[in-house]
């Protein structure tokens, strides 16, 4: 129970950090405003002959998309902590690891909600069309987000435990950013080939930017999207499926990390992170 | 407090412990001297439970490190050899924040954890309190690490290589704390050096590991005594140059003068140091090697 409040509390000063040095500050802003100059010049464009406005469509997609990045971070910190010797010092320490990842937890996801309303509250003041004003939408984004949390920060966390090394998680970034291009966020999923729209419905990419959509979006938007619904069953069974994969194998994966680090394997991966830089 | 009985260690057909026995009870100091490559991390990181030995009874504070749980790891203090991590934090708001930890294993005896202000005076830190830790020396933040490492208040502290990239005035005060956690709180130090005059300032008992294998232990007087080095004998005759090395210096020297009397001349006699033992040691176990 102490580690669990002592790793919230652990999470909050991690975020406080985030929010007040100038490099990471920087990197909390980058995107969101560069997304919003790009929502700036689609605010007058329409999707093909539908009427609806692309930068409406937009930005509860890219809303979406952003929170499955938190798998992305949470991996990054993990490799990150490794690296340094941050998860050895939680492993020397009684109750380190639960306090750990309880602050790891806290500080993406306090992260994440930060960088979303970056994005979200300008946003909202440059593109209209949205459906906002009905209490619905903002209980629909409230699930959708938590789910979607739900989803990906475990798998965040397992990816973070297989990864080794930053230079790896790098090679990661690759396949995601190929996710992110077909999981209908900048352009509707039913413009692509049916086999690739297949794919982008098994990444929770696709379902967090949905489940955004029909959160923001008014009624009438349904129609570019698969059989012409919002789905809302089928987004919380397949963030569903994967939040339960996540959690159960998130412990195991772990444990299993976890068991292996020790003070050799840190120095180990120094050296090694030393060579390459000399 | 610590029992090791015939540990090894093997990395696939390779053993790089053989046999490891010791013993520590409360408030001792004990020191793992040896070269690089000797298997004293190996030796202190199956102690610390992290990492699985391949045989041999291991005993730390009656437990077996291999299922140590959270109530044992409150009661061990771990201080690894490098250490980079929580360059963002602040010293003082790392120190408070991993002490919370220890707040349910406190007992009436031993008050944990150890209060961060207190404890950043005692490793002499109280300037850079608020200084995040990236922005630290070499010696200062060796000096964090230690104080991360008694936080807890430990029965029992592990120190690998503790003191290297200390100027002599850290060391000396490092060796002050040290001593002062085995007296006043009745800590019981396991601490690897290959530094041999920090190992004889600051154990109670050495034991020398060379290539796996515990080769010599004992009390610095005892350890040159057991492993005696050969005294140096040098002196003239007639303006010729002798020298002998002999393990009996004091009769070598009566025979001497029974044999040449008072031609003998410039005579000297240089005992066996501690450090000629110990690179005795370490030389004769690379030349087995």
């Amino acid at each position: 129970m102490t580690a669990i409040k002592t790793g919230w509390r652990r999470g909050l000063i991690e975020l406080r950090q985030s929010f007040t040095n100038p490099g990471e500050l920087f990197s909390h802003f980058l995107w969101p405003v560069l997304m919003l100059v790009a929502l700036f010049f689609l605010r007058d464009r329409s999707f093909g002959s539908t009427g609806f406005a692309l930068g409406a469509l937009a930005l509860p997609s890219i809303l979406g998309m952003n929170a499955a990045m938190g798998m992305v971070s949470m991996s990054q910190q993990l490799t990150a902590d490794r690296e340094d010797g941050t998860l050895l010092r939680a492993k020397a320490i009684p109750n380190g690891m639960v306090g750990y990842l309880v602050s790891k937890v806290v500080s993406v996801a306090g992260g994440l909600l930060a960088d979303l309303a970056i994005l979200l509250i300008p946003g909202l003041l440059i593109i209209g069309g949205l459906a906002v004003d009905r209490p619905g939408a903002w209980l629909t984004l409230l699930w959708v987000l938590l789910l979607g949390l739900l989803a990906t920060l475990p798998i965040g966390a397992i990816l973070g435990s297989v990864f080794t090394s930053a230079r790896s998680q790098g090679l990661m970034q690759l396949p995601v950013l190929g996710l992110i291009a077909i999981s209908g966020i900048f352009y509707p999923v039913t413009a692509l080939p049916t086999w690739l729209e297949w794919i982008a419905q098994l990444t929770p990419i696709y379902w967090l930017g949905l489940g955004m959509r029909s959160a923001l979006l008014p009624g009438e938007a349904v129609a570019v999207e698969i059989g012409e619904s919002w789905r809302h069953l089928e987004t919380i069974g397949v963030l569903g499926v994967w939040a339960v994969l996540g959690l159960l194998l998130e412990p195991v994966v772990l444990r299993r990390m976890a068991r292996r680090e020790s003070g050799s394997t840190v120095a180990g991966r120094r050296e090694k992170a030393l060579q390459r830089l000399g | 407090m610590l029992e090791v009985d015939g540990l090894r260690m093997r990395y696939g057909a390779t053993d790089v412990l053989h046999d490891v026995t010791l013993r520590a009870h409360r408030g001792e100091v004990l020191a793992l001297l040896g070269p690089n490559g000797a298997g004293k991390t190996t030796t202190i990181e199956i102690l610390e439970g992290f990492r699985l030995r391949s045989a041999g009874r291991v005993r730390v504070l009656g437990v077996d490190p291999a299922d140590g749980d959270e109530r044992w790891r409150a009661r061990l203090g771990v201080v690894l050899q490098s250490w980079r991590d929580h360059g963002k934090w602040r010293v003082g708001e790392l120190l408070a924040h991993l002490g919370e930890y220890y707040v349910p294993y406190s007992t009436a005896e031993r008050q944990r954890p150890w209060d961060a202000d207190e404890l950043i005076a005692a490793v002499g830190l109280t300037e850079h309190a608020g200084q995040k830790i990236k922005t630290l020396s070499g010696g200062q933040r060796r000096r964090l690490d230690v104080a991360i490492g008694i936080v807890g208040r430990p029965e029992v502290l592990f120190l690998d290589e503790p003191t290297v990239g200390f100027d002599p005035a850290a060391r000396y005060e490092f060796h002050a704390l040290v001593q002062r956690l085995a007296a006043d709180e009745g800590t019981t130090v396991l601490l690897t050096t290959h530094d041999l005059a920090e190992a004889g300032k600051l154990a109670d008992r050495i034991m020398v590991l060379t290539a796996g294998r515990i080769v010599a232990a004992g009390t610095e007087a005892e350890l040159t005594r057991q492993i005696a080095g050969q005294d140096e004998v040098r002196w003239t005759i007639d303006g010729r140059q002798f020298t002998e090395s002999t393990g009996e210096s004091t009769a070598f020297v009566r025979g001497l003068f029974n044999q040449y009397g008072e031609s003998v001349a410039g005579l000297e006699v240089r005992r066996a140091t501690l450090e000629d033992t110990y690179l005795t040691l370490v030389r004769e176990s690379e030349v087995a090697r």
